[in-house]
């Protein structure tokens, strides 16, 4: 995981409220055993027709779009399943933070797990957002995580909250196993504490 | 203070709270599929780890294989790839793996707790999002991705925040035609589809207690659409009743003594929840959604809402974005509503109490010319009680297809699916633009209502059907 420090970009702004995990990459290209070309099928079913030519009314398909790290989406974005394959369609499309007002429980914690920032801003923040990229669609966000702090395009800052431990990880780009790993003898000393209630073999 | 059922089985399973990390939850149960893992277990092999502990590991597939005759060759190359994935990576790593062939091969969630693997104060994961299902026998049950099966599999723990909880409290008595799924879907339609969210959900008072194992499951299924990542009720005699005497179930001196362990799970009286939400089941209806999130549903005797009569402007977008992919009309009344398929199963409603149900409604009548109906068992168990009874020959005999257990038309993978501009109603978890086939329109319903409503080719108010 790259570590993740600060970013400036425009901003993809798909102000829809509960844009569901199926939305964000359709079941069907999950049948995939590993991670490779998820973002060319982000948004499928909205980005591209039948034939599978794109739409060019859909923004991902709009020349500004091209090159922006940033989303910026409507209320419980990522609801729906626990497919990972979400930010991992994400993030090979070229996003590394998504802004909304929530994230749905599990798309947030899979965000994390691969470097993708979700960042929640209160209602009246993101109106103001939609209303500024509304006026000026190029308008750059900048997101420091090390300060929580992202900056409107009209120059503005809001803090966002994210627990520390999440924090870290993304600062340092280090994944959670290690440091599971690093726990096993107190998993050790829990599982000699714990008859297991349940043994499959 | 008291605790709740939720309090005692997180306490017992932290293994460690380090200050600003968050807790790690030990699991005792990993259940795992074809399409949530594969990148996991090449996430092991690339670090060089093993499964910790693959005898609290079981896996099965059920999301991208077919249910036609499991004879016949997979002819999608992408499917039969994951498939052999599953079973190549069962065998490197030693998971038992009730795979094609097997007679325990079926719906993740519906064979933990019909194999007993599921019991009370256990924690269950699997990369899946129904996984709070399992959260109806007492076990706190969770959907996670792929990087926390990862984390499962190579350390049988999680690293979770402590969630808040929720009480759900249901009170009265389902009146006839009203199921499980209508107490869940009116839930949803009540508290929205983030209602939930940062919460576990428990579901309390007398209309739970007095519902059977298998509809308390499906109550607990579809939590997730309510935003709650887990659901649970607190084990009681028809809990120990469902899972006296099943395969993984403690026997003997054993099973007396879980039994004494498992009566002090719920939760005591004057325990706190973050929230609480009541419902009165007397005053339910059959519910079906109309919309494209599961927390746009009605009382079948309802009409479309009108978007103009919506005042927060997201919600009036969304409302008329949803209908317009649904192509339906602000007033309309939802019964009568033309229909060309009825999907009947999933890990919601593939049981065998759901398939009892909407045989009742199709025995001696005929599914209307103008529908496909697919009836899909939740497991080869189910299908097998489903057979020794002879219900498959009263859906075959109505013009049902009767077909192998799997996923199916819930998440159209494995090419049951819906053709653009269709209509089903659909017994599964999920009305998400596209979600039964690209285009496709999910109306999603209970059993009976399913039933009723692919005899008369249109929504169907099974009341009207019920002797």
């Amino acid at each position: 995981m790259e570590p993740f420090t600060t970013l400036i970009s425009r901003v993809v702004v798909l102000p829809n409220e509960n844009i569901d995990t199926d939305q964000i990459i359709p079941a069907r290209f999950l049948k995939a055993t590993d991670k490779a070309g998820m973002g060319d099928n982000l948004f499928a079913d909205w980005r591209y027709d039948r034939d599978g030519n794109p739409k060019p009314d859909f923004v991902l398909n709009r020349p500004e779009s091209q090159g922006c790290r940033v989303l910026l989406a409507g209320d419980n974005f990522g609801c729906g399943s626990s497919r990972e394959h979400a930010p991992w369609a994400l993030m090979g499309y070229g996003f590394q933070a998504v802004i909304s007002t929530s994230f749905a429980d599990i798309f947030r914690n899979n965000s994390l797990k691969n470097g993708l920032l979700p960042i929640i801003v209160d209602a009246a923040t993101h109106r103001r957002l939609l209303d500024q990229l509304a006026a000026d669609p190029a308008g750059p966000v900048m997101v420091d995580l090390a300060s929580q702090t992202l900056r409107l395009p009209d120059g503005s800052a809001v803090v966002f909250s994210i627990d520390g431990f999440s924090k870290d990880c993304l600062l340092e780009g280090v994944d959670q196993l290690g440091y599971l790993l690093k726990r096993d003898m107190r998993i050790q000393a829990y599982e000699a504490a714990h008859p297991a209630p349940v043994l499959t073999i | 203070m008291g605790h709740t059922l939720f309090d005692k089985i997180w306490d017992s399973h932290v293994v460690t709270q380090e200050t600003g990390s968050p807790a790690v939850l030990y699991i005792d149960l990993h259940l795992v599929h074809e399409v949530t893992s594969p990148q996991a277990f090449f996430g092991l092999r690339e670090r060089g780890l093993k499964v910790r502990r693959p005898d609290k590991t079981v896996a099965t597939v059920d999301h991208s294989i077919p249910t036609h005759d499991r004879s016949l060759p997979i002819t999608d190359a992408l499917a039969a790839k994951q498939l052999d994935q599953m079973a190549t990576n069962a065998r490197d790593f030693g998971i038992p793996l009730y795979g094609i062939g097997s007679d325990r091969q079926g719906v993740v969630h519906v064979i933990g707790p019909e194999l007993g693997l599921t019991q009370p104060g256990m924690t269950i994961v699997c990369g899946d999002s129904h996984t709070a299902t399992h959260g109806a026998c007492g076990a706190l049950a969770f959907g996670i991705g792929t990087s926390e099966v990862e984390h499962v599999l190579a350390t049988q723990c999680l690293l979770q925040t402590r969630p808040q909880t929720f009480q759900v409290q249901v009170d009265g008595r389902l009146q006839p035609g009203v199921s499980p799924k209508d107490i869940i879907l009116a839930l949803i339609a009540r508290i929205g589809i983030g209602g939930g969210t940062g919460h576990v959900i428990e579901y309390t008072g007398s209309a739970i207690r007095s519902l059977s194992m298998e509809g308390r499951m499906t109550v607990c299924n579809m939590s997730i659409e309510g935003g709650a990542r887990a659901g649970m009720v607190a084990p009681d005699d028809t809990t120990f009743e469902y899972l006296h005497g099943r395969p993984f179930a403690p026997q003997g001196a054993a099973w007396d003594a879980a039994v004494a362990r498992w009566r002090k799970l719920p939760s005591d009286d004057g325990a706190a929840y973050d929230k609480t939400v009541r419902l009165d089941a007397s005053a339910l209806e059959p519910m079906i959604t109309y919309g494209t999130n599961p927390g746009m549903g009605a009382p079948i005797t309802g009409r479309v809402p009108d978007p103009a009569s919506v005042t927060d402007a997201a919600q009036r977008r969304a409302l008329d974005k949803a209908l317009a992919y649904m192509a339906l009309q602000p007033g309309q009344s939802l019964l009568g509503h033309p229909i060309d398929v009825v999907f009947i199963g999933s890990c919601t409603n593939g049981r065998l109490s759901d398939l009892q149900a909407a045989a009742q409604v199709l025995k001696g009548r005929k599914v209307s010319p103008t529908v496909r109906a697919l009836v899909v068992p939740g497991s080869q168990k189910v299908k097998a009680e489903a057979e020794a009874e002879g219900l498959h020959r009263i859906f075959m005999e109505a013009g049902c297809e009767w077909r192998e257990p799997g996923c199916s038309m819930c998440i159209a993978m494995n090419g049951d699916q819906l053709q653009p501009g269709q209509y089903a109603v659909s017994t599964s978890n999920r009305n998400f633009e596209g979600r039964q086939g690209p285009g496709g329109r999910t109306f999603l319903a209970s059993p009976l209502t399913a039933a009723a409503s692919a005899v008369a080719g249109a929504i169907t108010d099974v009341r009207t059907m019920l002797a």
